[in-house]
């Protein structure tokens, strides 16, 4: 079964404002939409209700046809957000970070495969170094690493070029082409180019507006 | 392994019981890591109770009649103290979001979080609270029942206290508010503790106020967590 999230004629109000009105989404199998627009346009806020965190919206939100709080259970088990936060503890390893995320997905706790995943971010060496002393790159790293460790059919990224050098760029981009060609989706916030990327769709906010 | 299994779609997971262990395993293990804070409630109730003798009077018959009280509204408070720090950790570096978008109920990652809690809140202020007694020269033969009293009152004080700290993790100054919030619903639990130490004093049986604490302990450990959960929730959507 593969996957379809559409959002019809959504809305939502911030602080007597609306971020955006009458927006229809749809993202199937094998696609990338990258959300654009200007700070403040409401990216993040769009990408919080799409991915079920947010209730405070107006319209319409579907996954593979049904509505989506009444199927949560299988969206988020479907589902990888990475925000803002990368969501990694300072006071733990990047391999205790890891196999906590693994024991919230429901998965049997494999050191290997956590091992696996962090070599294959760049992080080899930094298995056992407390996050809060690695750099900023290093911790989006971490997090980032989730996204080979625990796989999931729609990734949800709130910036994750964030703090990323330029070798870590070319590698999530890499790994976005790769996803979205395995049939995958992705929905993505950034303000990088994107170079390599076919089958990306771009959705603009904050123009439409008054 | 691949990087992407791609589009199949996975059932919801089970092993919600291994979410939970994971959760409580890394709230006690980041505890051990900053033992320092996490000793500061207990360090408090120390203070607060050597203290007393000091400023009131060293007389031990004015202090048995006092000991009781001061106890618990020290424990209370200890408790009280710690709550802020219960979410906020999770709500800065965006582990909270993750624990709120996992495939697991959220109430059992809660009630996992509150349990960390009272293991390094509660229950050593109970265990501690029998050598602090002394201080107070708490009448022999209520040892047991105080540091009973505090072990059941500590636990609803958690997962009670667990409801204002998640209401207030959003906003910048949420301390004074989670006081306010759930001081009034510290109260029973205050009374009925008290009522516990001061019955064994004066030797009667304090098995009811025991049976009390211990029904307020069942009543909110089978809501609190549901709770939490929702006010997490709506603290979120902010």
């Amino acid at each position: 079964m593969s996957l379809r999230l559409q959002a019809r004629q959504l809305a939502c109000e911030r602080d007597d404002r609306w971020l955006f009105d009458g927006l229809d989404v749809m993202l199937e199998s094998g696609e990338i939409l990258r959300v654009e627009g200007p700070n403040g346009s409401g990216k993040t806020t769009l990408l919080k209700i799409l991915s079920g965190q947010l209730d405070d919206y107006d319209g319409a939100l579907e996954f593979n046809g049904q509505p989506l709080r009444a199927c949560r259970d299988t969206f988020l088990a479907n589902l990888l957000y990475l925000g803002h936060a990368p969501g990694v503890k300072a006071g733990l390893t990047p391999l205790e970070n890891l196999a906590w995320y693994q024991a919230l997905g429901g998965e049997a706790p494999d050191e290997a495969a956590c091992e696996r995943a962090l070599n294959d971010a760049g992080l080899a060496g930094f298995e056992d170094t407390p996050a809060g002393r690695l750099s900023a790159g290093q911790n989006r790293r971490v997090a980032l690493a989730r996204l080979t460790l625990t796989p999931r059919a729609l990734w949800v990224l709130d910036e994750p070029f964030t703090a990323l050098d330029r070798e870590g760029v070319a590698m999530l981009e890499r790994r976005l082409s790769h996803h979205a060609k395995a049939g995958g989706s992705v929905i993505i916030t950034t303000h990088h180019a994107l170079g390599g990327l076919q089958r990306v769709r771009r959705l603009r906010l904050g123009e439409a507006l008054a | 392994m691949s990087a992407s299994d791609g589009g199949a779609l996975r059932p919801p997971p089970h092993g919600a019981g291994r979410a939970f262990i994971a959760t409580l395993s890394r709230g006690l293990r980041l505890a051990f890591r900053r033992r320092g804070e996490a000793l500061n409630p207990l360090v408090f109730y120390a203070l607060v109770i050597t203290l007393f003798p000091i400023g009131i009077s060293p007389d031990p018959a004015l202090l048995a009649v006092i000991a009781p009280g001061l106890l618990w509204v020290a424990a209370l408070l200890a408790a009280l103290l710690s709550l802020d720090t219960l979410f906020r950790g999770d709500f800065e570096d965006g582990s909270l979001e993750q624990l709120i978008l996992a495939p697991q109920p959220l109430w059992t990652q809660t009630l996992a979080k509150v349990c960390v809690h009272w293991l390094m809140t509660g229950l050593p202020l109970a265990l501690s609270a029998p050598l602090l007694a002394t201080l107070l020269a708490l009448p022999a033969g209520s040892y047991a029942v105080l540091t009973l009293s505090l072990v059941l009152g500590s636990a609803t004080l958690s997962l009670v206290g667990a409801i204002g700290a998640a209401l207030t993790v959003g906003l910048a100054r949420g301390g004074v508010l989670t006081s306010l919030l759930i001081l009034p619903l510290y109260i029973p639990v205050l009374v009925f503790g008290t009522g516990a130490v001061e019955a064994a004093i004066a030797g009667q049986s304090a098995l009811p106020y025991l049976a009390i604490l211990g029904a307020l302990l069942a009543l909110s450990l089978m809501l609190a967590p549901w709770a939490i959960a929702a006010s997490l929730r709506i603290s979120l959507n902010g």
